[in-house]
């Protein structure tokens, strides 16, 4: 079916401007918060009218500037799941359903098909967190839209119930041919991008308004385009590049990189994630980085900063040496598990530690 | 002893309240979706009756409906005379209480969770529908503490009615003005028997939304 977005919309400090489409894939918009992601959202359901543009799901046009085409919220069969699940606290569960169902005993089947039989009676502020995400996307799937709008629907809770949720929106999504939401298109909005990761298909990822990056999911984690795809995909180590007759040179880091030597189009920033970098701790991998080392390309020459224990993993921070102007983004953050963490400490000298910047796993960015 | 000012009191207060509660509903939710500036000064507008004196209001009440001048006069065509006559005092009540209804109306509005209606439309539900199934019933704390205000206000008028339509015992006396009157010309008792109903009154009123609130809460 597929549906097209491309419309424009004034928005204080910024203009809302956005191109996309979905066909049949489960989209995600990635973002931090403010960038315009439920804007957008509201505008496709049309709760908010952009200034211009045209929003298509099929053959039916939602909204069109040009031709002065605004569908009602009510007449465009789109179902939007808000972050707070939006209950209406002075109906019961089951009057709740009805309001998307019709009639009760359509509101009864889905209120069966989400296990929420015995709550039918009960207020929203009598349901537990769970709950209350099942009865609002009972109340959405029971009014059959063409499109579902998931805006971070899992912010409110917590990691346990979380995992549980994301799998039972996962099953209702996989399960569209099943159902009588066949074929529906699916945006989910969230500014995690873990969540997006593991739900969607094709992520488009948003800054102040504008769709900066857009692609296949794994595509989008191996190779972003921009520095805010980057960021936002989770890399923590960015260094701004630096032209010169070998090639780049990270200008943070005080290094060369090699690859992408010559390129019709120039880069502006490099980066690497935290668990890509390698550290020399045997005698061979010191020798095999020597050569590097010498030419000044990608090994670095560190010491260690700081060493964080989180829940899984260890995450070190490291200062590269020699370096004259140290900047905010000099500092580089290397990840890996407890253990390697143990072997990699008892093999090396935390003063002089060699990273290694695999040659393959530099991101390069363009703007 | 005449009941009349009570009957006329809460008739006058009952009809002004039925107008005020629609007129102010209306206005609150009409102003509560205005863009900020007009807000403001459609606001100060609203709410002037309420700081200004109400024989202030009672004066420009006879400036516009007086037999004398040119909305009175069309109206006394269809024998419509606001001027000295019992429904008058409904035109003060409803002009002095109304600010009291649009403001309690527009702030309980303005907390009211916008998303609940866009969920709403999103489902297909008319406006309608969402308004007074849903809108409403979030709002009822603020529309009833709203509502009785309005009705102790209006039942407790004094300035603008006797402007409007003096004091003529048994066809406009209200409460208010009879306490007046029955004190100017010495009648000690009978004033104070009128104090007492009006206390009386006005003790229920406020026990009654007390009681409205608990169980709500």
């Amino acid at each position: 079916m597929g549906l097209v977005v491309d419309i424009k919309k004034k928005l204080g400090d910024f203009t809302l401007e956005v191109q996309f489409e979905t066909r049949g894939n489960v989209m995600g918009l990635l973002g931090a918060s403010g960038c315009g992601k439920s804007m957008t959202l509201k505008c496709i359901a049309g709760v908010e009218k952009p200034d211009e543009g045209r929003i298509v799901l099929g053959d039916k046009v939602l909204f069109d500037s040009e031709k002065g085409i605004n569908l009602p919220p009510q007449k465009r069969k789109v179902g939007y799941l808000f972050q707070d699940y939006a209950l209406f606290p002075n109906m019961t569960v089951l009057q709740n359903v009805k309001c998307g169902a019709g009639t009760i005993e359509k509101a009864k089947k889905y209120i069966k098909k989400y296990a929420l039989e015995g709550t039918e009676n009960l207020y929203p502020d009598q349901l537990s967190g769970g709950q209350k995400q099942r009865v609002a996307l009972a109340r959405m799937l029971s009014s059959e839209p063409r499109v579902l709008l998931l805006d971070e629907p899992f912010t409110a809770l917590d990691n346990f119930l979380k995992s549980r949720m994301e799998r039972q929106l996962m099953e209702i999504i996989e399960d569209k041919d099943k159902d009588i939401n066949a074929h529906a298109e699916v945006i989910f909005v969230s500014h995690d991008r873990n969540e997006v990761y593991r739900l969607t298909h094709t992520i488009a990822v948003m800054e102040e308004g504008k769709v900066v990056d857009i692609s296949e999911k794994h595509d989008l984690f191996r190779t972003p385009k921009t520095l805010a795809s980057t960021l936002l995909t989770g890399c923590k180590n960015i260094s701004r590049l630096a032209e010169d007759d070998k090639g780049y040179k990270a200008i943070d880091w005080g290094i060369g990189l090699k690859g992408e030597k010559y390129n019709k189009e120039k880069y502006l920033y490099a980066g690497i994630r935290a668990h890509d970098l390698r550290i020399a701790k045997t005698k061979d991998n010191l020798e095999y980085a020597k050569r590097d080392l010498d030419n000044n390309e990608n090994v670095i020459s560190c010491e260690l900063v700081r060493e964080v224990e989180d829940t899984f993993s260890v995450v070190i921070q490291l200062m590269p040496q020699n370096l004259e102007n140290k900047t905010e983004y000099s500092l580089i953050t290397y990840e890996t598990s407890p253990a390697e963490w143990e072997r990699i400490k008892n093999n090396i000298d935390t003063q002089n530690i060699t990273v290694i910047i695999p040659e393959d796993s530099v991101i390069w960015m363009k703007e | 002893m005449d009941w009349f000012p009570l009957w006329n009191s809460i008739r006058i207060a009952g009809i002004a309240c039925v107008i005020v509660f629609f007129t102010g509903i209306f206005a609150a939710y009409y102003a509560y979706r205005l863009p900020r500036v007009w807000k403001g000064i459609l606001d100060a507008v609203l709410t002037l009756p309420m700081v200004l004196p109400p024989t202030v209001c009672g004066y420009f009440l006879i400036l516009i409906f007086g037999v004398k001048h040119p909305v009175g006069q069309f109206l006394s065509q269809f024998g419509i005379q606001f001027v000295m006559r019992w429904y008058g005092g409904i035109l003060a009540a409803v002009v002095v209480s109304f600010p009291l209804m649009y403001r309690t109306a527009r702030g309980a509005f303005e907390s009211f969770d916008e998303s609940l209606a866009h969920a709403g439309r999103t489902l297909g539900l008319s406006e309608s529908y969402i308004f007074w199934r849903i809108r409403m019933p979030i709002c009822r704390q603020g529309i009833l503490a709203g509502t009785v205000l309005s009705f102790a206000r209006a039942l407790g008028e004094y300035g603008a009615t006797s402007m409007l339509i003096g004091y003529t015992p048994g066809r406009t006396a209200t409460i208010s003005t009879t306490v007046y009157q029955l004190w100017r010309i010495n009648d000690e008792r009978g004033a104070f028997t009128w104090v007492m109903v009006n206390l009386a009154i006005s003790t229920v009123i406020l026990l009654a939304v007390n009681l409205l609130e608990r169980k709500h809460a």
